[in-house]
């Protein structure tokens, strides 16, 4: 079915120069769907007027679940009819994005029948997104892609969908498996992920170094970022192979470690273990000749946000250091205890993180069970005023208190 | 009826990605000794049992019709037995055990528009937003920015010739689905008009209480007018945050006379050498200018190149700032400081230079 076309002057705009396009993706899929033809036809409106022309979204989804499914209404439906609705599905992904060509072409097939045929790879938390369909598509898809063994992603006030990076399946980085606790975590929350409980949201993002390539710092409620213990392994050899290749390893490498717990003489390059911080740039600068020690696990952070509503915080240390083998326990028993304190005393659209700033640190750690540690701050409060919750009474304002009560 | 219920399947989790494997991976799994960058875009992975894994990495508008994926697909199949990924910053690469495939597999990359590169010192991808393709509350377009930076940047995503990464990210508004605010450079959707309030649809779509309540500012308080409860904007209170307009449809800011753009600078989220920092303000305004928002492009270019040329190696940008100073980097790429650059919300005071360490 071909469709009429349209003329976008502007957007055709962009279909010129060397980044690929997303114009012309979307005019591949609007010369066969008439809703990615109508989105054009809008998507070119705004372009001349300067303005969005989406409704605020509604509440749709597909039986028994509350999130997966954000809700998208056009606010010219009149002229653009076939984006009247044009509601996301998040799928969740694979952890690590891993496909076969074979289940994508079957997704495609899934979209191609019951949606725009427009999709992003991927979303920002990292489902995989059909981009607009209609509300009475929604259960029909919803049926094919668990036929096909994927299921939807989070949205709203619940788990949103665990991400990771590719760990363990292709980096020698990898400290923990990031791909194998995503995937447990994932299956585990899979009620607290399709049905929202929670004051607000909460992001799991798993990274296997300190280098941190999902980002899980900025923008995970609980960040799992690999780390290790033990000493830097050092390959001498290697070490030597690149200084032969004219790598400045004193100005390059020892110049910028922020430990300054590096000495290199010209021959031998010596690390003092005790001092590394775990930043990963000496490891970086030399892939061949040096990584991370056998002891290996994870640091686990709490609260990080973009700046809705109290301002943006990155995560801070809860856990220096925890081993992450199966089956869990420990991590799952501190995110129950999390998830417990912050559902009954979250404030509507209250993140943890900013849960924690109005409560307090010490009284959040009170709550979960966890024992303060130097290591969860860059350095010990600056003011004086410390919220003491108790204090002694002599004897004789005792005995007053008791005939008062009396 | 009821049968039909008993076979609804639901709460499967998505597959196991063990499935989409390819076997070098699978045999290799937690096994990989080390990496190097061979070319722009391509790199290998070294197992301790000798076996190399070739990774392509091209770019991809993240917005991808699905004529495009099932070209993907047939790649994959073509070159490296059907296997593909996608990264954290949108791009897909296909993993290969065959070296020779690879210059191949560029090649049919290329002809398809889908540039080769991202790794190493290079920019890679921008992680984006929805912008006015999908979002109710976008101040900008993404993925027409993006697509006009990207365009003008394109030498830097294929070749290895900056001091260190540098990782670009857009947000059409403040709500920051792109979480850009650790990023080297961030490009932010800005609105700057307060919320008008359409008394009609308030009052069917809102519940008044949370709609106060959502203010950060307190600037939303509760009014009778034409004796039906409504709300008042306090408007000199308000700084655009758009959290009202989250709770309650009746309170848009978008608003094409003040839209725009920011341009935040110096994030990161990496551990590597500095802790992970937020990005800072480096422009406050710059207008909506679609479709190529030159404005904005120049202002990314200049910023990029400034950087390029004064950064010493491995320094990320907000590595350079902070050891060059504020003062300096406003000096060194031609933007004008004004009263926005500076704080003056939770612990501002904080971000005040409290001492006299200055070069002149």
């Amino acid at each position: 079915m071909a469709e009429k076309e349209r003329k976008t002057p502007k957007l055709d705009e962009l279909e010129k120069g060397a980044w690929p396009s997303f114009v012309k993706e979307i005019k591949s899929a609007a010369g066969k769907n008439p809703m990615a033809n109508d989105l054009l036809g809008q998507l070119e409106r705004s372009y001349e007027e300067k303005i969005g022309h989406w409704k605020h979204g509604g509440i749709v989804g597909v039986l028994g679940y509350g999130g997966g499914v954000i809700g998208r209404y056009s606010d010219l439906p009149e002229e653009f009819p076939n984006v009247s609705h044009f509601h996301t599905m998040r799928i969740n992904q694979p952890a690590g994005w891993f496909y076969t060509s074979d289940v994508l072409r079957k997704l495609c097939d899934i979209w191609e029948k019951h949606g725009s045929g427009l999709t992003n790879m991927h979303g920002s938390t990292g489902d995989m997104i059909f981009l607009g369909t209609r509300t009475d598509e929604l259960e029909p898809i919803f049926s094919e892609l668990t036929k096909l063994g994927f299921d939807l992603g989070g949205s709203g006030s619940d788990v949103r969908t665990p991400s990771c990076c590719c760990g363990k399946a292709r980096c020698e980085w990898a400290c923990y498996d990031t791909m194998a606790l995503t995937y447990f975590l994932t299956m585990h929350y899979q009620d607290e992920l399709h049905r929202p409980a929670f004051p607000y949201k909460w992001k799991f993002k798993m990274s296997g170094c300190p280098n941190d390539c999902v980002a899980s710092v900025a923008r995970a409620d609980m960040s799992i970022i690999g780390t290790w213990r033990d000493d830097i392994q050092i390959d001498k050899s290697a070490v030597t192979e690149y200084a032969g290749k004219g790598m400045n390893i004193q100005r390059d490498v020892v110049g910028n470690c922020p430990a300054k717990c590096m000495e290199w003489d010209g021959t031998e390059l010596k690390i003092d273990n005790k001092a590394c911080v775990k930043c990963m740039h000496c490891i970086n600068a030399m892939p061949k000749a040096l990584s991370p020690g056998n002891d290996r696990g994870a640091c686990i952070l709490i609260g990080s946000k973009a700046p809705i509503v109290e301002g943006a915080l990155l995560s801070s240390v809860l856990v220096p250091f925890i081993k992450l083998e199966p089956p869990y326990t420990e991590l799952i028993d501190l995110i129950d205890r999390i998830h417990e304190v912050w559902s009954e005393n979250g404030k509507n659209r209250e993140r943890v993180g900013e849960f924690i700033q109005r409560v307090g640190m010490g009284n959040f750690l009170e709550a979960i069970e966890v024992e303060p540690v130097p290591e969860m701050v860059a350095h010990p409060r600056e003011n004086p005023y410390v919220f003491y919750e108790e204090f002694f009474e002599d004897e004789s304002e005792e005995q007053e208190e008791s005939e008062e009560e009396k | 009826m009821a049968e039909e219920k008993k076979k609804r399947l639901t709460d499967i989790g998505p597959p196991h990605y063990e499935k989409f494997l390819p076997p070098i991976i699978k045999e290799n799994y937690g096994k990989w000794k080390y990496h190097e960058i061979i070319k722009p875009g391509v790199m290998v992975h070294v197992s301790h049992s000798g076996a190399k894994l070739y990774t392509v990495r091209a770019a991809s508008p993240r917005l991808l019709s699905i004529d495009k994926i099932r070209i993907y697909a047939d790649l994959a199949d073509k070159y490296c037995g059907g296997y593909l990924r996608f990264t954290s910053r949108n791009n897909v690469e296909f993993l290969l055990s065959d070296a020779s495939k690879i210059d191949p597999l560029i090649e049919d990359l290329r002809a398809l528009g889908h540039p080769v590169g991202g790794m190493g010192n290079s920019i890679s991808s921008i992680v984006h937003t929805q912008g006015w393709v999908h979002c109710h509350s976008a101040a900008t377009d993404a993925s027409g920015l993006v697509k006009s930076v990207m365009d003008e940047l394109i030498e830097y995503f294929t070749q290895m010739k900056l001091p260190a990464k540098l990782r670009i990210a857009l947000a059409c508004c403040l709500n920051m689905c792109g979480a850009v605010h650790c990023s080297d450079i961030a490009i932010l959707g800005i609105h700057r008009r307060p919320p008008k309030v359409n008394r009609d649809k308030l009052k069917a779509m809102c519940e008044i209480p949370s709609l106060v309540s959502a203010c950060p500012t307190a600037a939303i308080k509760p009014a009778t007018i034409n004796e039906k409860p409504s709300v008042e904007v306090i408007e000199e209170r308000c700084m655009f945050c758009a959290n009202c307009y989250t709770v309650c449809p009746a309170m848009p800011l978008n608003d094409p006379l003040n839209d725009g753009v920011s341009i935040w600078v110096g994030g990161k989220v990496s551990n590597a050498r500095s802790e992970p920092m937020f990005s800072k303000l480096a422009i406050p305004f710059l207008p909506n200018d679609p479709p190529r928002w030159p404005e904005v492009v120049n202002a990314v270019k200049n910023l990029v190149e400034v950087w390029a040329q004064n950064a010493r190696p491995y320094e990320r940008m907000g590595e350079w700032i902070n050891r060059i100073g504020w003062p300096r980097f406003f000096q060194l790429t031609g933007i004008p400081f004004q009263k926005e650059h500076i704080d003056d919300f939770k612990h501002a005071g904080l971000t005040f230079k409290r001492s006299v360490h200055l070069t002149y």
